[in-house]
């Protein structure tokens, strides 16, 4: 993983959400080491920023950059270097918790089963490898989640709501995990209700309203 | 340290995966071909039995059904992928679009097309349709089917935001089957009067070469469309 140099920057952003204005003059710029916690009520448009960030919605004004570079899904030197959690956990239900990971993480390294056992082992959820993603609970599927986090190559974490579902074990669990990218050089860009390393000095906030 | 994937690679657990999923929900998979063998075994009865008389007819049933029930498999192809934000992941892979797409096309048709294909002669033959133009029929409706499961792949990824899209759907690619309806009727009636039918065999060929080349770069554009908002 190669940190150095790399910034996020937004640039006054504004983006629409159908009629509503949600973002508006959004700018902030973090670099490697950064936590940035994105907080706000329902609805002011926290997924709409990750969004954004991602390359995924184009904003209606101003720019999101990424190592001096607007971001675009298309560009692959971007898109390898970021790892994307949305709140859809992105798993099919009629395949096991490998086959998940197999098949999402497959398409971004090159992977063994040791590497996907070492994954859910460190998510807690080693027993239930072999399940169908269906007979997992919502919080296990969330953990499942941060295993594919986890094995992803990338410097930029966006995670939208990391820790929903999540019991108070898995709280610390994302924390830790988000803890561990950064001191490695990651930069983690989350939005979060709950409470997510907010007793971390080094944690920045970003308030939207 | 860890190996990128490559893009082949990347594309082969794409299919695998596809495979592996039908495999779990075979009944959804057999859905198209059970729609196919039960329109072409209605017809005769719903008409004559007399051969003679269905022989005329056979080659443009066994190809509306085979149409129609690969329109019918085409509406659902992306939507759960969007809908549980796999396509997200897909898009933001760093491995270019078209090709993941154009690789769950290619085990699309080996679930849906292939098996009607394969399994025509037999419809053929309850048609009265004669042995001889068998080939003709089965290349005809492979070259046909794969087609349309590009130009399905180019509207499903056009439509997979839009609520209700599959009228919306049916709308935008039955003009473009029209064409290989009309090439691949036509090549099996010319095999049934003993013609030969390489002319409209080649046509559905430029169709399918057309198709296969440039759809992929049509439906990545349109899901890129679709995954915003």
């Amino acid at each position: 993983m190669m940190a150095d140099g790399a910034v996020l920057e937004a640039r006054v952003i504004n983006a629409w959400r159908g009629d509503r204005h949600v973002l508006r003059d959004v700018s902030f710029d973090i670099a490697a080491g950064d936590f940035l916690k994105v907080t706000g009520p329902n609805g002011v448009g926290k997924t709409t920023l990750l969004r954004v960030l991602c390359g995924l919605l184009p904003p209606e004004s101003g720019e999101a950059r990424w190592r001096g570079r607007n971001v675009a899904p298309h560009d692959p030197g971007f898109s390898a270097e970021l790892a994307y959690l949305g709140h859809a956990n992105a798993l099919k239900a009629d395949l096991s918790a490998r086959e998940n990971l197999a098949f999402l993480v497959g398409l971004r390294r090159r992977l063994a089963a040791p590497d996907i056992d070492a994954a859910l082992e460190r998510v807690g959820i080693a027993r239930c490898g072999d399940l169908p993603a269906r007979s997992l609970s919502a919080g296990q599927r969330r953990r499942l989640t941060l295993a594919r986090l986890w094995l992803t190559p990338a410097v930029l974490w966006i995670l939208d709501e990391p820790a929903t579902n999540l019991d108070a074990d898995g709280v610390g669990l994302a924390e830790s995990l988000i803890r561990e990218h950064t001191r490695r050089g990651g930069l983690v860009v989350a939005a979060a209700h709950q409470r997510l390393l907010d007793d971390d000095a080094a944690t920045r906030r970003l308030e939207l309203s | 340290m860890t190996q990128p994937a490559g893009l082949l690679e990347s594309m082969r657990l794409v299919v695998r995966r596809e495979l592996t999923l039908a495999w779990r929900r075979w009944d959804e998979a057999a859905q198209p071909l059970l729609f196919y063998l039960v329109v072409t075994t209605l017809f005769p009865l719903a008409t004559t039995p007399d051969l003679a008389t269905l022989r005329t007819v056979g080659g443009g049933v066994v190809w509306v059904a085979a149409l129609l029930s690969s329109l019918l498999a085409l509406e659902s192809v992306f939507r759960s992928d969007v809908e549980d934000g796999t396509m997200e992941q897909w898009v933001l892979s760093g491995q270019p679009l078209a090709w993941l797409l154009l690789a769950k096309v290619v085990a699309h048709w080996l679930l849906t097309g292939l098996p009607l294909v394969l399994i025509s002669p037999v419809v053929g033959a309850a048609l009265g349709l004669p042995v001889g133009i068998w080939p003709t029929l089965v290349l005809s409706l492979a070259l046909g089917t794969a087609t349309l499961s590009v130009l399905g792949g180019i509207g499903a990824a056009l439509t997979v935001g839009i609520r209700r899209g599959s009228v919306l759907l049916s709308l935008l690619v039955l003009p473009l089957a029209m064409p290989l309806l009309i090439f691949g009727a036509r090549a099996v009636s010319l095999a049934l009067g003993g013609e030969s039918a390489t002319g409209p065999l080649q046509l559905l060929a430029a169709i399918f070469c057309l198709a296969w080349s440039l759809g992929p770069l049509a439906m990545s554009a349109a899901m890129r469309v679709s995954t915003e908002g």
